[in-house]
């Protein structure tokens, strides 16, 4: 065995680097929510749980939070989908698979916020490519950026086409990993292709399939960049995000202690939707095989 | 199809299947490349209008260069011109992106790589807490959205002298790199045999002697895995380049989106994302060989 005196050589730096990086700045959120820090008065005083109280009553946060869990959905249910879809096809040999796959795995790697900066001049609404492409098929020009239902689109699409790459990614590497022996079996036993799917490909699969779509879950929750340079939040407040709102209300507006309270709100309820997401799911797809680690 | 069918039976379910599996394949092949071209349009979208000038964009979208508009190459000039002279001297920036995203994705590696080896070969207990645990604690991590952290750290960073500085971010991304270190590599390390640390060992090797001159090379593909996702996250923020600098450090997102705020012109605009996503296409490159060769595939079983 490996002399275990050397041990805490390895792991302590980085705990103690995660500590003083993430846990120590949290606890200190948990501190100025308690206090009235503000621009006029940036001092650390202890008003107990006003900011909380003032919290519950503040439309424009559960709206955000509305908005972001509705996006979310929209967002994860398309890649998924489109995701699961594309793998399934450059699964098997696939002429030009290498060219494909490539070209799919291009949107996760590049920088959110300067392809959204891209998007803006493509969903333009009189010099875009987009309302010209839509005009060939004589749909009139969609008011993307100034009507809130096509804000809300616009901020899916670019989220579905940068994302989608990563549950490709993710689930073609799962497919890529299946055991065979269980297609053997299923080919022995006559089944179909339809019906190999659905009972060898998705259960084996599904494992994964949670992972991913928690991954991109708590990935897509902290959407903010995109609506930062598309639509800053508008029009309105109808495509503003939790983690926008936290960004105006915390550093535009510096009402610090305030916003520290939303974001300890925010954060526990992330993590209680996160935690019973993750247990109904895993009970849905897996069965009763118990929960699964990701 | 049973063997035992009747042979006229067969023949036509083969048929039926053939012209079926013709159909399947141009459906396959529609598909694919309907999301190819999905995927590259902004990419020729941005590209075309680079080398446009006034007339190219304000009649209207126009897409071919010599057909539609005349070419000019003045929005990748303007890359390196002054902005006192309508540019908008990217050089800064992006020297600033690079030796930040490099710095904290080496430290990122360093602390990340011996925390997954220790939690990989050892066990360790916390009262009721073992290597599991620990390992999730790291992971968790991801689950902080930035912007809950955001106050927290320009707080601490003004308190500490660090605000706008390259050093005070680097800190910051180091905490938001660790964790996906740590969830590549543990899954790298469990795969490398223990046997191979124990004949280290038996040479003469250290622990750590062990650790950098057997194990490591080893687990290569892992290393470039997690560097290239390091550099991918690094060299992307742009919540934290946003909220935590803002004259002395100019990293390059914030720069671009500041240039879509300023009314500068599509042309250098389109020519400045192309530049500033580059490195990020070829490392989509490099990725995909990996993941040719299932080295991602242990590390989403986790």
């Amino acid at each position: 065995m490996l002399d275990s005196r050397y041990k805490h050589i390895f792991l302590l730096p980085a705990l103690l680097a995660l500590v003083a990086i993430i846990i120590f700045p949290l606890i200190y959120t948990v501190r100025l929510s308690l206090s009235g820090w503000d621009v006029n008065f940036p001092e650390l005083d202890y008003i107990g749980w006003d900011n909380y109280a003032r919290a519950i009553t503040d439309g424009r946060f559960w709206d955000s939070m509305g908005t972001l869990y509705l996006m979310v959905l929209f967002c994860i249910v398309f890649e998924y989908l489109l995701g699961f879809g594309l793998a399934l096809l450059l699964w098997k040999d696939v002429r030009a698979g290498r060219f494909f796959r490539v070209l799919f795995i291009v949107p996760m790697c590049v920088t959110p916020v300067v392809m959204a900066v891209v998007w803006r001049t493509i969903f333009h609404e009189t010099l875009g490519p987009l309302n010209d492409v839509l005009s060939w098929f004589g749909i009139p020009a969609v008011p993307w950026l100034s009507k809130s239902g096509p804000a809300f689109a616009a901020v899916v699409i670019i989220d579905v086409w940068q994302w989608t790459s990563f549950m490709f990614i993710l689930l073609l590497a799962g497919l890529m990993s299946l055991p065979r022996e269980p297609y053997e079996a299923a080919q022995i036993d006559g089944a179909g292709p339809i019906r190999t799917f659905v009972h060898v490909t998705f259960p084996l699969m599904a494992p994964i399939t949670l992972g991913a779509l928690i991954i991109r879950l708590i990935e897509s929750s902290k959407l903010m960049e995109t609506i930062y340079a598309l639509t800053s939040g508008g029009p309105g407040s109808s495509t503003e995000t939790t983690s926008y709102l936290l960004y105006i209300r915390g550093l535009r507006e510096f009402q610090i202690g305030y916003t520290a309270s939303l974001s300890i709100i925010y954060l526990a309820i992330m993590i209680i939707a996160l935690t019973i997401f993750a247990r109904s799911m895993s009970r849905l797809m897996i069965g009763r095989q118990g929960p699964v680690r990701v | 199809m049973s063997a035992h069918e009747p042979a006229r039976e067969r023949v036509r379910g083969i048929a039926m299947s053939g012209l079926k599996a013709d159909l399947y394949r141009v459906l396959k092949y529609a598909a694919l490349i309907a999301w190819a071209i999905f995927v590259v349009a902004p990419f020729l979208w941005a590209l075309s209008t680079s080398f446009k000038s006034d007339p190219g964009v304000v009649g209207g979208a126009t897409y071919i260069p010599f057909l539609e508009y005349e070419p000019t190459v003045d929005g990748w000039t303007a890359l390196f011109r002054d902005t006192s002279s309508g540019g908008i001297s990217m050089q800064g920036p992006y020297l600033s992106s690079l030796v930040v995203s490099l710095i904290s994705t080496s430290i990122a590696l360093f602390l990340g790589t011996l925390a997954a080896y220790g939690l990989s070969r050892f066990t360790f207990r916390a009262g009721p807490l073992g290597n599991n645990d620990i390992t999730f604690f790291f992971i968790s991590q991801r689950i902080m959205p930035p912007a809950v952290l955001a106050i927290p750290y320009f707080l601490l960073l003004r308190f500490t002298g660090l605000l706008d500085t390259h050093l005070g971010l680097i800190l910051v991304y180091v905490a938001m790199l660790l964790p996906i270190v740590v969830w590549v590599m543990v899954d790298f390390f469990n795969t490398v045999p223990i046997e191979l640390d124990e004949a280290a060992l038996i040479d003469g090797c250290n622990p750590i002697q062990a650790f950098y001159r057997i194990i490591l090379p080893n687990c290569a593909p892992g290393m470039v895995v997690a560097t290239l996702l390091c550099i991918i996250f690094s060299w992307s923020d742009f919540f934290f380049a946003l909220t935590l600098t803002f004259a002395k450090v100019q990293l390059l997102p914030p720069t671009i989106v500041i240039l879509n705020s300023n009314k500068v012109p599509w042309w250098s605009l389109s020519a400045s994302a192309l530049v500033s996503v580059l490195p990020l296409v070829i490392i989509a490159f490099v990725l995909e060989r990996y993941l040719a060769r299932g080295t991602l595939a242990g590390v989403i079983r986790e």
